[in-house]
């Protein structure tokens, strides 16, 4: 038998290493390019010779710090995310020449507007909907404005030859956790849900991808070799979750403990949620165009800031069946009203399809575990 | 052969003892010391039927202190337990209303009493049995008489809901020369509204059972009845439910 543990934990100190990595990148004059949400096109901040790297956004002891410019009935994200900035206790944060956001929800974009006096600040307008011709034109000119942004910041050439390496380079990393996060449509998953958050912070947060994709690829293999030869790590007896809805991080592994305690009995075998499943599952056209290419990817993901968002329905279906998960479980941070809202056709569509469903609205603070314990252990108790 | 059941809620540790075919029931404070008083509680019902720890053959333990029981063999939580106890005392119900000391939940379920759907409320002790004590204990009520407010009362009406605001509200009101009971049927309608609220948004039809300490305040189900339109029903103990759940699947051991 392979030894998973320490395999796990060379990933936990690889993740831990990010910031020192990102310190080198810059001592090295390498643009560093900060981002906050999966519709940022990294291909072309990898194609304009920079790292693109998540920014601190998890944790609740900034939140304190952000209130004193923005109001308390906000997304604790958010609130997160400035905060960090704000007190500059995000490594990331300090080390980025510059930061890509997004439109993609009110709170957000008005922050923004806060951050940008802080860092140079580069904001993409997302379309509210992904049909219709018009969305396409306009997120292409978005993306072909950033092109732009990117290529006079950091005095580069953005060509088709490098955007090419980047998508492939791109979906590459894709197709590493694909093959890794398809482990759990196993009978007996191998991983608890937060050893895959682990995982895939550790793609994240390792700044050289050849070694990162090595390390996940051979961390594939070793478990798989383990399960055909009987290794279950997995009690067998645990109902299988598959989570939906907002980002998790940090903050939100009280999530994964709740679900997979012994008391609970759940065990996480997929995430829909921003960044993971949603995000790896469709590559970039490597065969078209790379901007019409780029455009198309990341048009298409399915969140809830999208109006109507009807595919985000098809794929919880299509995951539940695939992962052969037993429930559903809605993780909806507090005051994001776009999840919130969206969480009634969620339950509706599911419960047409006899898929048991629960959402949970909670925030960053950790005062709320044993409600969660409570309402994770009943939904259990029910499937 | 006795099972018996331990709920260890926010404000009370109720326990009950099934022998089955009846039941015997205890409750008491929770108070600080969660360990010792659930030993107390149980002891208590065991030495009413001169019994001792060796003669139940199952104990289960609910609420939210569950995890603390150290005599129990497992725990269960109370959503699935209020659904076992209400399917055993109103037969045929399948939607319940449990008001706690600290929350709110809707659960439906099937024939057999088995949860198939719920609903809690935010942390917060809004519209809850806390607020409810609070409220009478500001108003100089007892529990009693604040379950017995008059029927021709006019009702004041209260916008806040958060347990510290509805105090200075009522206080301000007070201030204006309100009767007192008018605001007390404001404060229960208040509570109704947001209980009615919560049935509806999972179950449409049918009666309703109301269980927990909160339900044997009379005026407080039949406003919640009245702004459903559907019958609320209320067991005799309902504050037991959980615990009469919790004995009865011990007793069962494999819900």
């Amino acid at each position: 038998m392979h030894n998973i543990g320490e395999i796990i934990e060379k990933m936990r100190e690889g993740t831990a290493m990010g910031p020192v990595r990102v310190k080198e990148i810059k001592e090295r004059g390498i643009p560093v390019v900060g981002t906050y949400c999966t519709f940022t096109p990294w291909e072309l901040i990898n194609a304009a010779g920079g790292f693109p790297v998540s920014l601190c956004s998890t944790s609740e002891k900034p939140i304190a710090a952000a209130e004193k410019h923005l109001p308390r009935n906000l997304c604790p994200l958010i609130k997160s995310s400035y905060g960090f900035a704000l007190t500059d206790t995000c490594p990331y944060f300090h080390f980025c020449d510059m930061v890509i956001g997004e439109t993609t929800c009110d709170g957000k974009k008005k922050m923004y507007e806060y951050l940008g006096q802080m860092r140079h600040t580069h904001v993409m307008q997302l379309p509210q909907n992904v049909d219709g011709k018009n969305s396409m034109v306009l997120w292409k000119d978005e993306i072909l404005r950033l092109k732009s942004v990117l290529e006079a910041t950091f005095n580069t050439d953005i060509t088709n030859e490098k955007l090419s390496a980047s998508i492939k380079l791109r979906n590459r990393m894709h197709r590493t956790m694909m093959e890794f996060y398809d482990l759990s449509k196993l009978p007996c998953p191998v991983l608890t849900g937060k050893e895959i958050m682990l995982v895939s912070d550790y793609l994240k947060f390792s700044f050289d991808y050849e070694e990162a994709i090595k390390l996940v690829s051979d961390l594939t293999l070793k478990l798989k070799e383990n399960y055909d030869s009987g290794e279950r790590r997995i009690c067998p007896g645990a109902k299988r979750i598959l989570i939906t809805g907002c980002p998790m991080g940090k903050s939100l592994e009280k999530v994964a403990d709740a679900i997979e305690s012994r008391e609970t009995g759940g065990i996480i075998v997929g995430f829909e949620n921003c960044g993971n499943l949603k995000c790896s599952s469709s590559p970039v056209d490597e065969s078209s165009d790379p901007i019409d290419a780029i455009t198309e990817k990341y048009l298409n993901i399915p969140c809830s800031v999208m109006s109507p968002n009807t595919k985000r329905l098809e794929l919880i279906k299509k995951y539940v069946r695939e992962y052969r998960a037993e429930g559903v479980i809605d993780v909806i941070l507090q005051a994001c009203h776009t999840y919130a809202v969206e969480s009634h056709s969620v339950r509706e569509c599911l419960q047409e399809a006899e898929i048991p469903y629960m959402a949970a609205e909670t925030d960053y603070s950790q005062g709320d575990t044993g409600q969660l314990a409570t309402r994770f252990g009943a939904f259990i108790e029910m499937i | 052969m006795y099972t018996a059941g331990i709920d260890i809620g926010s404000s009370n540790i109720k326990t009950a003892l099934w022998n089955g075919l009846t039941f015997d029931v205890w409750s008491q404070p929770t108070g600080w010391e969660i360990e010792s008083t659930s030993q107390a509680a149980i002891q208590t019902l065991l030495e009413r039927s001169s019994l001792n720890m060796g003669d139940i053959s199952h104990i289960v333990a609910t609420g939210y202190g569950r995890k603390m029981c150290g005599f129990a063999e497992r725990s269960v939580t109370e959503i699935t337990c209020h659904a076992a106890g209400a399917s055993f005392m109103i037969n045929g119900a399948e939607t319940v209303l449990d008001i706690g000391g600290q929350d709110i939940k809707v659960i439906t379920m099937d024939r057999d009493g088995k949860v198939t759907d719920f609903l809690m409320n935010d942390k917060c002790a809004a519209g809850t049995g806390r607020f409810l004590s609070n409220m009478a204990v500001l108003l100089g009520y007892s529990l009693k008489d604040f379950s017995e407010i008059p029927d021709e009362t006019e009702i004041q009406t209260i916008s806040s809901m958060c347990t510290v605001f509805a105090e200075s509200e009522v206080i301000s009101l007070l201030a204006r020369g309100i009767q007192k009971q008018n605001i007390a049927l404001g404060l229960l309608d208040s509570i109704a509204l947001r209980a009615a609220g919560m049935v509806d948004r999972l179950s449409s039809s049918g009666s309703v059972v109301m269980t927990g300490g909160p339900a044997l305040n009379k005026t407080l189900a039949s406003l919640i009845s009245k702004h459903l339109g559907r019958p609320v029903l209320t067991p005799e103990m309902p504050q037991h439910s959980g615990a009469i759940g919790a004995a009865l699947i011990a007793a069962k051991r494999n819900i």
